[in-house]
């Protein structure tokens, strides 16, 4: 976990945790964009003007105008990078109902295109450009590992979700690879974040490799029930074999009495 | 979880319409009266099977033996769960309907009536007791014999129970034993040592002495890090947190379970509840800027602190001192 | 299922009122013809046996379907016994390590106990193994399922009475047995929620008073997660210890209900010295086994259909690692839900703890309940029927409101306290906080009990006035027209 991989990790995920790491300026490998980010200047350029004129009627009452961020409100967007506002605006968590409101996924708020130029304009302040994730490289079984070490906490060993005392947990089932890589990094609301020195790229691989097999895993046993162990159990207990057999106790129960 | 609860409510409408329907057929009470025309002589005996009866019941055993050759051929060829349990489970189920049907519907219908075996009188216990009494006679010593065989007693059951209370002394220096020492580093999972420059703020790491056993309950240790002017720890942990780095335990005082929630606001300005560690289990919460305090939830006590130094040549942290008490759940006169 | 004879069991007066049968007992010339008089005759010549099993065919099964509540929890054993013989053959209870090399991937190549190893190994690899398993605990979920409502049926109908209260507490121990039983079971296979259930379980021994460590050091043979030994321990209780206790009260229940035969409702003809029903032969003999085949139709299609406790899913435990939202089975769900609720109160003196937290929840809340029940028999003599006379008829709910009603009320507080152990998960769901979960469940274990006490008192009262039945009769009336036109309306 810990090779440090400073010549390359660094510079994609360094500046991510306090604004003062955030000198790299847009700086990072065009190779480690995705999709729209991964554009000529010249466009870029536009799109980031863009961004600003939505950001300033969508997101600048809580961010600030120039997305410095207002104490109480909002935390300051420079140096969060293209990462953070991708992740939270394709998850939906962004923009808050009101600044204290728990982020919850759920369908974005803006069109697509919207969203690229937030995210040119949000990344021209600096910081981490969107994670690569190659699910196909990450082990299985390590990611296993690192998930019940450092996930299955909060989110259970199956992903389906939990709470904290004072929070909720989301479920992982719609998360995208790329998506969990982010929430990694950010530790978006009251989740911690993980650095590259603590889980590096193959770490996330991995564990995004382990989410994945979450959703569709192997329940040989027949109907899941959700996989949350034995509440869900208890009931079919109680409800479908304990219905049944009270069924079948009541009919047999008693002798046959002839209509009479 | 809806097909299940459409499941329940049909049930329940087609027994609610079943009840209605049996509804005086067998409405049996103290108060029904020998002479109602609803009463139910107790001891009638009916006979008579239908030969359609009789005929289902041939059809459920031929049924449940087919079902029960599909097994065996499942079993051999495909032996895969739910086929079997469809299989297996629906011969014994047409076995069941068959001696379900048999016994309401094929053999005859009776009703007996049995007298209860009540004791009729004290004459058999008058008599054992006499035979207790005549066991003593001519003996003398009665309460010297009753006091002797008393000692013996006292001392089976002391050679019994002292081996388990011979556990005790070693109780305290086993639980209180953790294999951090000062200047043990801190390692993760894989035995890589834990840079003081990889934690920052938000982070949430496992660790563990390194070379030590990590299932053992004193080992496994959370590192955070917080901003030092944010801690309020007691007067005496001063320097256990060197630049807001610090280790808790990670097994929970209440139930020792692994602390495994880091509650880590993102953004501070905007939320009431500062950085806590919570047990999945009954989510009890530790104040991390507090030394370890309970803030919510049935821990009856701080989380041990482990007091933290970094080495000044390869930056990497190592243990200042033992924990702070001791690690997992209280015991009967431990040493908080 | 043996039963002494009572001596003077054919001069009994019985009132068969069976031709047939009469005429059947009257042919005594000592020739035998048939091959079921061959046969009786061959068992009766060598152990005298004609007279018991007569003696069994004409025990009187008094009929209601609450009666057969404990015949459900007797066969779920049976399942249990079965079952769990064949997963013994496959099972390793071992907690040294080995690398996993077996067919599920995202567990490949970790290291895992020999205990894991072999579950999963068995779910995966042996034919009709996972069968089997699901099988197990699916009937495990039910036979304490069954036991308790057995239980609340007695305790409603008053079956504790004398002369039934040495076996209401050969059951009440069966209860705490099969708790017991099914708890080691959960343990074994060293899964993540087998371990984290493992690791409260520690906790909760070691806050006994006084003997708290030594006991739990004694049981564990050192510090959590314990000795090497510890599986075979667990093991060795779960697969013989337990299993024989179960078996030999059980069958002391049966012999002693066949001694005093079986409780009966009030109702026609049937009185405090007799017994109304069907006879075992032949007709309740085929209705019970055809039972016991409809409880193992149930728990095996469960077990083939319906997938529980999916270990692979869950991952090896080690004392470091944990996940949300982990849970007991149902039947400890009053205890996961006290540890949870309880305010945490913690006593020392001088920096030295006494009483630690997990005794409140763990040890005393239950110790209260099942004191309570294990008194129940004395409390109904003292304070709620005030009498102490022999009862053979039962009682229904109605009949005794303040029982009913204090039964009610005990009833839901530790409902409220099981429902608390589940708070996580359902508010997850609903998206509450917990910690006003919890607040509100500690209001309602003070409350609850109250109102519920109130309320079913109530209910009883007025259904002993009405003397309407609440399931069996309905409250509408039947409407019949007249021959002049009109309506006349009646109770039906």
């Amino acid at each position: 976990m810990r090779r440090m991989l400073l010549t390359v990790a660094a510079v994609v995920c360094g500046g991510l945790a306090l604004s003062d790491f955030a000198a790299h300026g847009q700086s990072s490998t065009p190779a480690a964009l995705t999709s729209a980010a991964a554009m000529s200047s010249a466009s870029d350029g536009a799109l980031v003007a863009q961004g600003h004129a939505l950001f300033e009627s969508s997101c600048a009452s809580c961010h600030g105008l120039d997305a410095q961020g207002i104490h109480g409100r909002a935390p300051s967007l420079h140096g969060v990078g293209a990462l953070a506002a991708d992740f939270y605006l394709q998850t939906g968590r962004m923009p808050l109902p009101y600044p204290t409101a728990q982020p919850m996924r759920t369908r974005p708020a803006f069109s697509q295109a919207k969203i690229q130029s937030l995210i040119a304009y949000v990344a021209s302040f600096g910081g981490p450009a969107i994670p690569t994730v190659n699910v196909h490289q990450g082990s299985l079984s390590r990611g296993q590992q690192l998930f019940a070490l450092n996930c299955a906490g909060c989110h259970t060993i199956q992903g389906s979700g939990g709470i904290v005392t004072g929070a909720v947990a989301p479920s992982l089932g719609v998360a995208t690879p790329r998506q969990i890589a982010e929430a990694i990094r950010i530790g978006p609301y009251v989740m911690p974040r993980f650095g590259p020195g603590e889980l590096d790229e193959a770490d996330i691989d991995s564990i995004a490799r382990y989410v994945q097999s979450t959703i569709h895993p192997e329940d040989r046993g027949g109907w899941g029930i959700g996989r949350i162990g034995p509440i869900p159990e208890g009931m079919v207990a109680w409800l479908l074999a304990g219905t049944a057999l009270l069924l079948i106790a009541r009919l047999i129960g008693e002798r046959m009495r002839e209509q009479a | 979880m809806s097909r299940l609860w459409k499941a329940i409510v049909a049930i329940v409408v087609w027994r609610s319409g079943r009840s209605r329907s049996r509804h005086g057929t067998d409405a049996v009470s103290p108060q029904a009266d020998v002479a109602s025309p609803r009463y139910v002589d107790p001891t009638e005996r009916h006979t008579g099977a239908s030969t359609g009866v009789q005929r289902a019941v041939v059809l459920l055993l031929v049924g449940c033996a087919a079902c029960g050759f599909g097994f065996l051929a499942l079993f051999v060829l495909h032996p895969q769960t739910q086929l079997l349990g469809l299989a297996l489970g629906l011969a014994l189920a047409l076995l069941a309907g068959a001696l379900i049907l048999a016994g309401r519907r094929l053999v005859p219908q009776e009703t007996l009536v049995e007298e209860r075996p009540r004791p009729q009188d004290d004459r058999e216990v008058r008599e054992v007791a006499a035979r207790v009494d005549a066991s003593l006679d001519g003996i003398t010593r009665r309460g010297l014999l009753a006091g002797a065989a008393g000692v013996a007693g006292a001392g089976l059951t002391a050679a019994v129970v002292i081996p388990v209370v011979a556990l005790g002394p070693g109780v305290e220096d086993q639980l209180s034993h953790t294999p951090w020492r000062a200047g043990r580093a801190l390692v993760d999972d894989e035995e890589s040592p834990i840079l003081a420059s990889d934690v920052r703020p938000g982070s949430f790491i496992t660790a563990f002495p390194r070379h030590a056993d990590k299932d053992n309950l004193g080992s496994p240790v959370i590192v955070v890090r917080v901003d030092p002017s944010e801690l309020r720890p007691p007067a005496a942990r001063a320097g256990w947190a060197p630049e807001g780095i610090m280790a808790y335990s990670k097994i929970c005082t209440h139930a020792a379970c692994a602390i495994s929630l880091f509650r880590s606001p993102l953004n501070p300005s905007t939320e009431t509840r500062g950085p806590a560690l919570v047990c999945p289990c009954h989510y009890s919460t530790f104040d991390v800027l507090d030394g370890g305090s309970v803030e919510f939830g049935p821990a009856g006590r701080a989380l041990p602190q482990l007091p933290l130094a970094i080495d000044a040549a390869t930056g990497v942290l190592i243990a200042a001192g033992p924990m702070s008490g001791p690690v997992g759940p209280s015991w009967w006169g431990d040493n908080q | 299922m043996s039963a002494p004879l009572p001596s003077d069991r054919t001069a009994g007066p019985r009132s068969t009122g069976l031709p047939a049968r009469e005429a059947q007992q009257q042919r005594s010339d000592g020739r035998r013809d048939g091959a079921v008089e061959d046969a009786v005759g061959w068992v009766d010549e060598r152990l005298g046996a004609a007279r018991a099993m007569r003696w069994l065919m004409d025990y009187v099964f008094p009929d209601h379907w609450s009666f057969l509540l404990g015949e459900i929890a007797l066969y779920s054993f049976l399942v249990l016994i079965l079952s769990g013989t064949f997963l013994a053959l496959f099972f390793d209870p071992s907690t040294t390590q080995t690398v996993y090399h077996g067919g599920y991937a995202p567990l490949q190549s970790q290291s895992v106990s020999h205990a894991y190893s072999s579950a999963l190994n068995l779910s995966f690899n042996v034919s009709g193994g996972l069968l089997m398993r699901q099988t197990h605990h699916w009937a495990a979920l039910v036979f304490v399922a069954a036991i308790t409502l057995h239980l609340l049926r007695i305790v409603f109908t008053g079956a504790y009475r004398k002369p039934r209260d040495i076996n209401y507490f050969i059951g009440l121990t069966l209860l705490v047995l099969a708790i017991l039983e099914g708890f080691a079971g959960y343990s074994l296979p060293d899964d993540l929620l087998s371990g984290m259930g493992l690791a409260i379980a520690w906790a909760v021994a070691m806050s006994l008073p006084v003997i708290g460590g030594p006991f739990a050091f004694a049981l564990w043979g050192g510090r959590f997660p314990g000795a090497s030994t510890f599986e075979s321990r667990l093991y060795i209780a779960h697969v013989f210890i337990i299993p024989a206790l179960l078996a030999v009260l059980i069958a002391a229940h049966l012999t002693i209900i066949m001694i005093q035969r079986h409780s009966q409702f009030p109702g026609p003809g049937r009185r405090e010295d007799n017994v109304v029903g069907t006879p075992m032969w032949p007709g309740y003999a085929l209705r019970s086994l055809g039972l016991f085949m409809a409880l193992a139709a149930v728990l095996v299609l469960m077990g083939g259909l319906i997938q529980i406790n999916p270990i692979w899913l869950w991952g090896p435990y080690h004392p470091y690692v944990g996940t949300n939202g982990a849970q007991p089975d149902w039947y400890l769900g009053w205890l996961i839900g006290a540890l949870r609720l309880m305010p945490n109160l913690e006593i020392s003196v001088f920096g030295h703890t006494l009483v630690p937290n997990p005794f409140f929840g763990g040890v005393l809340f239950p110790g209260i309940v099942f004191t309570g029940l294990y008194a129940l028999p004395w409390l109904d003599r003292r304070f709620i029927s005030r009498e102490r006379a022999r009862h053979d008829l039962l009682q229904r709910p109605r009949d005794n409101p303040r029982r009913s009603a204090l039964a009610a009320a005990v009833f839901s507080a530790v409902a409220v306290v099981f429902a608390a152990g589940s708070a996580d998960r359902l508010f997850f769901q609903f998206g509450f906080a917990y910690e006003g979960a919890i607040w509100f469940f500690r209001g309602a274990f003070l409350i609850a009990p109250v109102l519920v006490y109130v309320f079913t008192k109530r209910v009883c009262v007025r259904l002993a006035r009405e003397r309407a039945h609440p399931l069996r009769s309905w409250s509408g009336q039947v409407v019949v027209r007249n021959e002049r036109g009109g309506f006349e309306s009646g109770r039906s």
